[in-house]
């Protein structure tokens, strides 16, 4: 049986590890290289790295220090590790799977250019490109965001979004929500779900992890496949290896080493 | 053919000195040969084929070095694939390489229980049913049940690692990425001289 994954996020800024609360405030939170070790001896299923100057402001300066930091990484890993920011073309796929990516995670390139997905796909296989959505409720409403949270799309419907992705090669969604975003207060479990009955590819929930029980909330109550987490983990002294004890005693299906 | 530096980022962890090889020169210099790889049955066939790889490969085999394949690298041993089109492989362990028949979702990625079924000197001390990481959409189903040294839930048992009974070794999951368990199975690999047994 496949089993369900605790996923680590690490939001990187100018080649340091940062993470803030509802996409912004950014806080230093460390060195990526060092935190990525420490995960990997903390038994993380996977890692997800994004780069949150690289969909702003269309830079694509720090391009270098992302690269450089996941070769680092590659060498001290050895575990899936998903990779995103920025990312508008075939070519930048291949280039962060040929540095050590197993997936790359792309979000305002794929909803603005489904064929990109598509493409993506083809070159490096659905199962290499995790798709990401970032969505803000507003009067009630889901709306979809790009631009790392800057840009509500209320163009874009949700579950059309989701289905469109499925359909264009996508192998993964990464849902995230902007509201929950560092709060630590729980994953926007309704969100969640109605992401969920969208599509039959594994679901990550991201966004609002702060205790234990949520993980659990969104695996069990939501039946997402993966939680990510990243606040959580940062901030305090819990890791993957006690949400993992945690979820093991509750039958949660956790990989077994 | 696919991530390469990941496996070679994993033997150099190990203290291992690795070299990839683009052309065949100086091959038959090596103790121990790998074939990882992502990707397609027919390209890799082609690839191998018209690279010489094929003939090299049988060679080190044919000397009795050990020989590791992985995830598609496992896949090309066979007699023959179906993946787009039925291609032949290079027929190192007889049986076909088919489209997973599951009523899962395809492709199978992520982390899944490996149960041994036969002892074999490079699963030494790996614990039976710890998880290891799968990406695929096809499998490799030996003929001789002989040949079969594990497998893994996935709606059914799919066979997840293979030997010749000599100095062959083939896994579909990914040892490299595979944390400790994984690298284990390497280092086990790297220690091993190609014979069963004592």
């Amino acid at each position: 049986m496949l089993k369900s994954r605790i996923i680590p996020v690490l939001l990187l800024q100018n080649g340091r590890m940062v993470k803030g609360r509802k996409f912004s405030d950014f806080r230093d939170t460390g060195d990526p290289v060092s935190a990525s070790k420490v995960y990997n001896h903390q038994d993380a299923d996977e890692l997800v790295f994004i780069d949150i100057e690289a969909s702003r402001a269309g830079a694509r300066k720090n391009r270098d220090v992302l690269y450089r930091i996941i070769e680092k990484v590659s060498v001290v890993c050895f575990m899936p590790l998903c990779v995103g920011g920025g990312i508008n073309s075939v070519d930048d796929v291949v280039s962060l799977i040929r540095i050590g990516a197993d997936k790359v995670l792309i979000n305002t390139a794929a909803l603005e250019n489904p064929d990109l997905v598509h493409e993506a796909s083809l070159a490096v296989g659905s199962q290499s490109i995790v798709v990401g959505i970032d969505v803000k409720k507003i009067d009630g409403r889901y709306v979809v965001h790009t631009h790392c949270g800057q840009a509500p799309r209320p163009e874009l419907d949700l579950a059309s979004c989701v289905r469109l992705m499925e359909a264009s090669g996508a192998g993964e969604i990464l849902i995230n929500s902007i509201d929950r975003d560092g709060m630590m207060e729980g994953y926007d479990l309704e969100l969640l779900k109605q992401v969920r009955v969208q599509t039959d590819l594994p679901v990550i929930a991201c966004g609002g992890a702060g205790h234990f029980r949520h993980l659990y909330e969104a695996l069990i109550d939501a039946k997402v496949d993966a939680v990510a987490c990243a606040s959580m983990f940062h901030f305090g002294d819990n890791s993957p290896l006690r949400a993992k004890a945690f979820l093991k005693n509750k039958g949660v299906l956790l990989k077994k080493i | 053919m696919g991530n390469i530096k990941s496996v070679c980022n994993a033997f150099e962890h190990l203290g291992e000195e690795v070299r990839t090889f683009e052309t065949i020169d100086g091959i038959e210099a090596c103790s121990h040969l790998i074939l990882p790889g992502v990707g397609a049955f027919p390209q890799a066939m082609a690839n191998l084929r018209e690279r010489g790889f094929v003939a090299a490969i049988r060679a080190h085999v044919a000397a009795a070095r050990p020989f590791l394949g992985i995830c598609l690298g496992m896949q090309v041993l066979a007699d023959e694939g179906e993946e787009i089109a039925p291609t032949k492989g290079i027929g190192l362990i007889s049986g076909r390489v088919r489209r997973l028949d599951v009523p899962l979702h395809i492709p199978h990625v992520g982390w899944n229980n490996v149960e041994w079924r036969r002892e074999h000197p490079v699963f030494n001390d790996v614990p039976c049913n710890v998880d290891f990481y799968f990406v695929h959409s096809y499998f490799f189903e030996p003929a001789d049940p002989a040949h079969l040294l594990a497998v893994t839930d996935y709606g059914r048992d799919i066979p997840c690692a293979l030997t010749d009974g000599g100095c062959v070794v083939a896994v579909q999951f990914h040892p490299e990425k595979s944390q400790e368990n994984g690298l284990r199975i390497l280092e086990n690999f790297a220690l091993w001289d190609g014979r069963l047994g004592c």
